[in-house]
């Protein structure tokens, strides 16, 4: 699983750029106080690269994401998917970019509470083009046995897990996903990484990862560093570790 | 099934309570429209139908005596269709077994024929046959009252010669659909009887021989009825008519018509109050159901659903409960109509009764609650999508908090925990809190208006008959007859007291308007019929000078001072000017008062009456009858607790059947409404009310939170409840107004009091309701799930 030097964007120059974004900041008014979530960020991700976020909590992690994934919007600055601006992009294009390209892991689940762990996951494989069933989604990250649970029956990692599979059963081109094995124990969450980086090798997905975790860090191609709503720096890791050989 | 349909009745399965309350809210909207329309329908439908298959005559004439020859004039009158001459004449009846007296009107009919107009519906037996002198048919009503079938015989008093009389069958007829006596107001079927008997027969025994007494005529169609009146009125002055009116003044008719017009202000009214209120409800209901499902549609917005797949999604949450609610309503609605006209069958006799649903009912009140429903979902839906995904998903933000009044305000020192927790959940969300309170206002003040109905009805009927009608026998003559009659009448054994009056029978002139009743020529200050004034204490008549109810007044457009035409239907038959000088004050009909002197001089005539009442010893009652049935010239006697009691049971019946069946609509919408606040104060709260108790709060505490934001929303949404009730009743009460009875706006404290405990008693069993429920819920299950 030794990822080839070649596939890095630092090795070639000519990978398409899927997300570019400049100058976006996102200001959120809690009465009279302003907070900066982002303070003008200028990133580029790669096609089929898998990069890892880090940053202390409050660093903007989750809302570069969303804005990223276009769940939310930027105060100012622009975003570009491939071709598309969603800077200003209607609602109705933000929905159609979402539904036909993005998979999103939540850090909060937010699954469905009367939908099964199956269920959940049919509820998006129904609406995209090229998707997995839900029973081989449900199996990458373990839970072939727990397909017909409700949330409220899960534990909160196989909660996390059914939102990681809900978010790769539609094969999208980019997966975001914010802290996906916040909840699970070492041997779990390796299973889950493995899983996505799979998706990532497959499909030529392109996938970020948020996490606190440094080790994660190394099955990445790039690691992006954020600070109080800015990129601190990058670091591109010159050769990817399978995430079986992680350890934490 | 599409994953995200299923998720719809697994949300429906969720919300089973409240939709369930819900759909009760639209089936009582839906319901109140359906009963009162369709009831309304029903009735003239069926009005309609009997007056054209069985040719209902449209002026009617009575006289004293012309010979049957007129009858050849009167077919010549310009305008006029058919003619049907008749002898009709009051009758006294004994029926076997039965002691009370009981009045009858016989009416003739051609040789064992049908007549050409006000044709008889023959529900059992056969007309009188051709020459049989003693053969009578008779009203279907009298004959059930008394269990009198074809073949029984009855005893007749026809002009002081008793006859038997066989009855050959049971009628029905459009000109008595509603049987009444003319000095009653409601029908009594065992004390008034009409009979038909061959005209040959009648007009023997009545010294009518080749003569007529009463005329019953039909226009041709676009004649005009005013013209046909007064050329009858010329022609019959002769013969001693006494005017001739239309179907406006035909007693039966005239009756029916105020019914239908009280149950069409009923059908508006009712029903417009109660589909705006629960479409009110739904809309604030529904939009705060959807509203706890916002993380939700962040999540479904956040795959890619469009806001289309959104709305359409809840629309047919929505929309299941409404189909439910609207199955529910039209269902029970029609049969509490089709219950509601049959009821109304046994006042106003039908040969059988049309009962239909139309369709345009059905649809306006189903478009009505889904629209509400709809509108509410949608408003909710709205709010939701218009949301960044990012921002929907979040848990409801902690963040709007302000420190508010209540944190500055002294009551902080003494307030425990849960009751600030409650009063700062109240106050962060302003807008939702006004509309709990007033939802709960709303269902309560439907409770006022129908608990007015219930108990105005009451009211009005003790007004009538404790402070108006104090008498316990009301005696009519068939004559004027001179004013010693007063003392006969004292020295009977068993009398009381007696006061005499006359009455003459008047059309009253104002401008266009017109209008037909008797002057009751009274004492000064009668003391057994008494004159209300606007302060309902009894008032004293002045020597000259006319009193008429204030309602009739108004209805013509006269004020005290101004002067009334006033045109004698008896005797010389002249057109007088009285002035107008009182008012009177009283709940039940319409008339017109004045002294007796003056109302004698008024008729060119000496100390004349032509009724009395009397207060008897109710021990000697029986005897008291039997001699007074005996005095000459008594034509009728009227027992006025019958009365009472007829017309109590006539409202329970109609009126009031009608006001319970609302009333226990507004009972479950009150009960859906507070029990849908719960359940969702419950669900938006369910998270902070498991972290208090995980964080050591006990059961009862937490418990606490949220009975106390239900009884104190309850508790502020009183006061408004009551002015809105107030509002409605007066609304109704305007609808209300009519010649037959005016409901004072009395809003009782009782009727207060029982829409208030209603309303708490919802409020506390919804409180119950909750708290079990967050007793059962699973507290670790709740943290753990962030939807
Ligand atoms: N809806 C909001 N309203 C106000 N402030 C917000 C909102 N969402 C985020 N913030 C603030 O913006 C900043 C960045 O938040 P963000 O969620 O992006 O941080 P994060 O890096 O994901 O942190 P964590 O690692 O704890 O998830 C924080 O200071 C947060 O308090
Ligand atoms: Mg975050």
């Amino acid at each position: 699983m030794t990822a080839d030097p070649a596939k890095r964007p630092e090795g070639s120059r000519n990978r398409d750029v899927v997300f570019e974004t400049r100058g976006l900041t996102k200001t959120y008014l809690m009465g009279d106080v302003e907070i900066h979530a982002l303070q003008g960020v200028d990133l580029k991700l790669y096609a089929g690269e898998l990069v890892v976020m880090l940053g202390a909590s409050g660093s903007g992690k989750s809302t570069l994401l969303n804005i990223m994934g276009g769940l939310d919007t930027a105060s100012s600055g622009t975003v570009r998917y491939r071709d598309q601006e969603l800077t200003n992009a209607s609602d109705k294009a933000l929905t159609l970019f979402r539904r036909d390209h993005v998979g999103f892991v939540f850090q909060f689940y937010n699954l469905i509470a009367s939908l099964t762990a199956r269920e959940n996951v049919a509820i998006v494989t129904e609406i995209s083009r090229d998707p997995m069933l839900p029973e081989e989604a449900l199996a990458l990250v373990g839970l072939k046995e727990r397909l017909d649970h409700f949330p409220a029956q899960l534990s909160g990692g196989e909660q996390q897990r059914v939102a990681i599979a809900r978010a790769i059963a539609k094969q999208p081109a980019v997966l975001l996903c914010d802290e996906p094995t916040g909840a699970l124990d070492s041997k779990t969450g390796i299973q889950v990484l493995e899983a996505l980086e799979h998706i990532n090798e497959a499909m030529d997905t392109t996938v970020a990862i948020i996490t606190h975790n440094e080790v994660i860090g190394e099955m990445a191609d790039r690691v992006i560093r954020l600070r109080d709503g800015r990129v601190e720096n990058i670091h591109v890791n010159d050769k990817r570790r399978p995430p079986g050989e992680l350890r934490w | 099934m599409r994953t995200l349909n299923r998720k719809l009745l697994r949300d429906l399965a969720t919300l089973k309570g409240q939709a369930a309350a819900i759909a009760l809210v639209i089936a009582s909207g839906v319901m109140t429209l359906i009963i009162a329309v369709t009831t309304l329908d029903a009735l003239s439908l069926t009005q309609q139908r009997f007056y054209e298959d069985f040719h209902f005559a449209e002026v009617f004439a009575d006289l004293k005596r012309a010979p049957e020859s007129v009858a050849g004039r009167l077919r010549d009158i310009p305008g006029v269709n058919q003619v049907e001459t008749r002898v009709k004449a009051s009758v006294r009846l004994e029926v076997p077994g039965f002691d009370d007296p009981v009045r009858g009107l016989l009416l003739s009919i051609p040789e064992g024929r049908e007549p050409l107009l006000n044709q008889l519906y023959l529900r059992e037996g056969r007309l009188p046959e051709p020459g049989r002198a003693e053969e009578v048919v008779i009203s279907d009503a009298f004959a059930e009252a008394h269990g009198l079938r074809a073949g029984d015989h009855i005893e007749a008093i026809i002009r002081g010669r008793l006859s038997t009389l066989r009855v050959s069958g049971t009628v029905l007829s459009p000109e008595y659909v509603y049987q009444i006596a003319p000095t009653d107001l409601l029908p009594d079927y065992k004390r008034y009887g009409i009979l038909w008997m061959n005209r040959r027969a009648l007009a023997s025994a009545y010294g009518m021989e080749g003569a007529f007494n009463n005329v019953a005529v039909s226009l041709q169609s676009g004649a005009s009825e005013a013209e046909v009146i007064d050329h009858l009125d010329r022609i019959l002055a002769r013969y001693g008519g006494i005017g001739a009116h239309g179907r406006d003044d035909q007693h039966s008719h005239r009756f029916l018509h105020e019914e239908l017009k009280q149950l069409r202000a009923q059908a508006v009214i009712l029903p417009t109050i109660f589909l705006l209120v629960s479409a009110f409800l739904l809309n604030v209901v529904m939009s705060r159901i959807i509203r706890t499902q916002r993380e939700q549609v962040a999540v479904l917005k956040a795959f890619g659903y469009g806001n289309l797949d959104i709305a359409l999604h809840y629309g047919m949450l929505t929309g299941l409960i409404v189909l439910l609610g609207s199955a529910l309503g039209i269902g029970f609605g029609a049969w509490a109509a089709s219950g509601l006209a049959a009821i109304y069958t046994e006042y106003f006799r039908f040969p059988e009764m049309s009962f239909r649903l139309q369709g345009w009912v059905v649809l306006l009140a189903v478009a009505v609650a889904a629209g509400a429903a709809m509108l509410g979902t949608l408003r909710a839906v709205w709010g939701a999508v218009r949301l960044p995904p990012a921002e929907g998903m979040r848990p409801e933000p902690p963040a709007r908090f302000r420190r508010g009044w209540l944190e500055r305000s002294a009551l902080r020192h003494w307030l425990d925990q849960p009751a600030r927790i409650i009063l700062r959940n109240l106050a962060r969300h302003p807008l939702k809190s006004s509309l709990s309170v007033l939802g709960i206002a709303m269902s309560l003040g439907l409770l006022v208006m129908g608990a007015y109905q219930l108990n105005a009805v009451d009211h009005m009927i003790d007004t009538q008959y404790r402070k108006v009608m104090r008498m316990d026998l009301h005696l009519t003559f068939s004559d004027p007859t001179p004013v010693r009659v007063h003392s006969e009448l004292r020295h009977q054994p068993g009398v009381l007291a007696v006061e005499t009056y006359r009455s003459v029978p008047v059309r009253l002139l104002a401008g266009h308007r017109e209008y037909r009743t008797s002057i009751l020529g009274m004492d000064e200050q009668p003391y057994l019929r008494q004159l209300l004034d606007g302060r309902q204490r009894p008032q004293r008549l002045p020597p000259e000078g006319l009193l008429l109810t204030d309602y009739l007044a108004q209805d013509l457009g006269l004020r005290v001072g101004d002067a009334v035409r006033v045109e004698i239907q008896e005797g010389h038959r002249q057109t007088v000017t009285v002035p107008l000088v009182g008012l009177v004050d009283e709940p039940l009909g319409v008339g017109a008062y004045m002294q007796r002197p003056a109302l004698n001089r008024l008729m060119r005539e000496g100390p004349a009456v032509t009724g009395a009442w009397l207060m008897i010893d109710s021990g000697q009652e029986r005897a008291l009858f039997d001699r007074l049935w005996d005095l000459p010239g008594v034509a009728s006697i009227g027992m006025i607790s019958e009365a009472e009691r007829n017309i109590r049971e006539y409202m329970d019946d109609t009126i009031l059947m009608f006001a319970l069946v609302f009333v226990l609509l507004a009972t479950s919408i009150a009960f859906a409404v507070v029990y849908n606040n719960a359940r969702i104060a419950f669900a938006e709260r369910s998270r902070e009310l498991a972290t208090l108790q995980v964080l050591g709060y006990s059961r009862g505490e937490v418990s606490w939170i949220l009975v106390g934001e239900i009884l104190l929303l309850t508790l502020v949404a009183l006061p408004f409840g009551w002015l809105i009730g107030t509002g409605f009743a007066w609304a109704l009460n305007q609808a209300f107004s009519m010649d037959m009875f005016r409901v004072p706006l009395v809003i009782t404290p009782g009727a207060y009091g029982f829409a208030t405990a209603v309303v708490l008693t919802a409020s506390v069993a919804a409180a119950v309701l909750v708290v079990r429920r967050l007793h059962r819920l699973d507290k670790v299950a709740v943290l753990k799930a962030v939807e």
